[in-house]
């Protein structure tokens, strides 16, 4: 188990080397960088001193060494904590991303944790009561969440919030909230923010779960040994949930770490954009427009890693909860 | 005996040798919803990629004066009640003093009759025939009034023409999209699975790298990386290029799976001993087995396709203005502001909706129709 472990996180590692170099590589594609755009922004102003200015920025960031020398010093410094510094907001990368990384965490968990509670018990209704309104009113609902992309979805109660409510939904805090320390009832302020961004991310994958949950159930509830928990007279809520769900749900758990968690992580920072949050979404799409390329590979390397970090936790989880299943 | 029943036997013969399309499209009629997905999109591509010209009241760029006016209600009744024929009223400018708005209010001394088959912009049906007709529209002069049946924008140009003309390229990213897609996926997944080896060890790590990056932010770094000089129709190439690029993994690993079994078959063994070309079993043999697979995937995987341009062109990294498609429709009609006070402009929403609802269940009519192991119908 500890040999799986260490083996996996060294794949994943190297995975994330060739992720960073890719996306590192990619964001250098266009020709021009970030300064080509300043200088003639600056000229723009009627600025004479714009070549010497940005000269002087070109050798502060290493952008006149090649460009392998400049990947190679990121990556090391990136490994000692120092993201590089953002073009943009001429302020460190770890600055600008510090507190919207934790946001970003809390927002796909807090996603993960509805699509979960709300797909297992919906999934178990609809295959219990196979047939019967409830079922077939699901089964509606998934379908069309699972078709529903979260950023649309996000826009469309924005326009409900706004014209029918006459309510703010952005943001994580209320206005009285956003500067202030720590407290019981900003982490309140948090969660009552939370929850429409939280849920919204999570409709995509609530519509496929149901869907999965519903199947699978059905096919472990023709099974034998289900009859036989029931021929030995225990009670039906134990027979499904003890019995039936807990073999149900495996194949569920490895969807989670491969499918779900990943649309999640990118799901919710198209909705991020949409309803204004500060998680890394709008900052990454911001620094890719403007070629900001160390604060869009340090997105793109914390994505990465999220979803890399998730695909483990899905496969212990899955190895804890299996006992058949023996990893190494 | 045989004599005797010789007359019967051809009429039986018929109905058991049905092909395998007839069987499937036997089958596919029986899902209500797949065939409703069917019908919509067939529509939606007409009426949206084909002749949106001759729908749309006015021309893409046809600018006005009546900058952000809303949506037009066409009236049955006039002041009195009394039941006429369809007409608009005029719109006169009011300035709101109290919110510091301008708004547009109809003014109702000046009524225009709302015909079907009107003359207005010229333009090329199909890109062949010279026109002026248009679907629908009213009798002025269009300097003096016009019809917003959804309103209009921040340029005066009449919304419904701009979403009708938008569909044309986010339909049709899609479609390109996955027929590129299709064309990699099949041809290497086939020598993929043929041939083994360094082909397939490629194909097989790449698609691994692939499914490991987090697919949006990738789309997004590759089209933020198509050069802004370059024009608009060789981006809004590239981008469905992209687009195929990154969706062709999943298809060649499909396909791959499939010829991996279907090599082995009887009639494949049989193909080779006969001394046909590698080439000819591909994808003469083999590729054909393939065909209803890769129908259901590339169905279900289109309106990923549409939902990824309209993304990537909201979020100002896919196509640009002057080119139009609902993703940058959807970059005026996505702010806080544009939401309060112009809120028609989210009228783009529902053809999104409604295209990738229909793919949805048009793919899963087809999966369920394809699908021989359903022993249904």
């Amino acid at each position: 188990m500890v040999n799986y472990i260490i083996r996996r996180i060294g794949y994943a590692l190297i995975l994330l080397v060739l992720v960073s170099f890719v996306s590192f590589a990619i964001i250098e594609l266009p020709p021009g960088d970030y300064l080509t755009q300043k200088i003639e922004q600056l000229r723009a102003r009627g600025d004479r001193s714009a070549e010497q200015q940005v000269e002087r920025l070109r050798k502060r960031y290493g952008l006149d060494k090649p460009f392998l020398e400049r990947y190679v010093n990121w990556a090391t410094n990136f490994l000692r904590g120092d993201f590089g510094e953002s073009f943009e907001y001429e302020r460190p990368v770890s600055e600008i991303l510090g507190a919207r990384l934790g946001y970003t965490v809390i927002l796909a968990i807090a996603t993960t944790v509805f699509t979960w509670a709300l797909a297992i018990p919906l999934g178990v209704y609809s295959a219990v009561k196979q047939y019967s309104l409830g079922d077939q009113i699901i089964s509606v609902i998934s379908f069309i969440g699972l078709g529903m992309p979260g950023f649309l979805l996000a826009l469309i109660v924005l326009y409900f919030a706004v014209i029918l409510f006459n309510m703010e939904v952005v943001g994580l805090f209320s206005p009285e909230y956003e500067r202030a320390p720590w407290s019981l009832g900003k982490v309140l302020d948090l969660l009552n923010h939370l929850w429409l961004p939280a849920l919204i991310s999570a409709i995509t994958g609530i519509g496929g779960l149901v869907r999965i949950m519903r199947g699978n159930l059905l096919d472990t509830l023709g099974q034998p040994f289900v009859e036989a928990a029931r021929a030995r007279g225990l009670k039906n809520r134990t027979v499904i949930w003890k019995h039936a769900v807990r073999i149900a749900i495996n194949p569920l758990i490895t969807i989670l770490g491969s499918d779900v968690f990943p649309s999640i992580v990118v799901g919710s920072s198209l909705v991020a954009i949409v309803l204004n949050l500060p998680t890394i979404g709008p900052v990454f799409v911001d620094s890719l427009r403007k070629l900001d390329m160390y604060l869009a590979g340090t997105c793109i390397v914390f994505l990465t890693f999220m979803l890399l970090v998730g695909n483990l936790v899905a496969d212990l989880l899955l190895a804890w909860v299996d006992p058949r299943i023996r990893l190494d | 005996m045989a004599v005797a029943a010789a007359p019967a036997v051809p009429a039986k013969r018929k109905e058991l040798s049905q092909s395998y399309w007839s069987l499937v499209w036997y089958r596919f009629k029986k899902n209500k919803l797949g065939v409703l997905g069917g019908i919509v999109l067939i529509v939606l591509y007409i009426s949206f990629a084909l002749i949106p010209e001759f729908l749309a009241p006015y021309a893409l760029e046809n600018r006005s004066q009546f900058v952000e006016a809303p949506p037009t209600a066409i009236q049955l009744f006039d002041e009195q009640g009394r039941f006429q024929a369809p007409f608009v009223y005029g719109l006169e400018r009011r300035v709101d003093v109290a919110k510091r708005l301008r708004t547009w209010v109809p003014d109702t001394d000046r009524k225009y009759p709302v015909r079907l088959f009107v003359q207005g912009d010229e333009y090329q049906l199909l890109g062949l025939i010279p026109m002026n007709i248009h679907l629908f529209g009213i009798d002025a002069d269009p300097r003096e009034a016009r019809i917003f049946l959804l309103g209009a924008d921040a340029l005066g140009r009449d919304y419904l023409t701009r979403i009708l003309y938008g569909g044309r390229l986010s339909l049709l990213i899609g479609l390109i999209g996955q027929f590129l897609t299709i064309v990699l996926g099949m041809t290497l997944g086939v020598i993929s699975g043929y041939y083994g080896g360094p082909v397939d060890m490629f194909v097989q790590r790449f698609t691994e790298f692939l499914a490991a990056f987090p697919n949006i932010p990738l789309f997004m770094a590759l089209s933020a990386a198509i050069p802004n000089y370059w024009s608009p129709i060789a981006v809004y190439f590239m981008l469905t290029i992209i687009l195929a690029f990154l969706g062709w993994g999943g298809l060649a690993r499909q396909v791959r799976g499939l010829v991996l079994s279907l090599r082995e078959r009887e009639y494949a063994l049989a193909a080779k001993s006969f001394g046909a070309s590698d080439l000819r079993i591909m994808f003469r043999h083999l590729l054909p087995g393939t065909t209803s697979h890769v129908i259901v995937i590339a169905t279900l995987s289109i309106p990923g396709m549409i939902l990824a341009e309209t993304a990537l062109s909201w979020l100002g990294l896919g196509l640009r203005p002057p080119l139009t498609s609902w993703g940058t429709l959807l970059q005026d009609a996505a702010t806080i502001r544009a939401i309060r006070f112009t809120p028609w402009l989210l009228w783009v929403v529902p053809p999104i909706l409604i295209t990738i609802f229909a793919y949805n269940m048009l793919g899963d009519g087809l999966r369920d129709a394809m699908d021989p192991y359903s022993g249904r119908g």
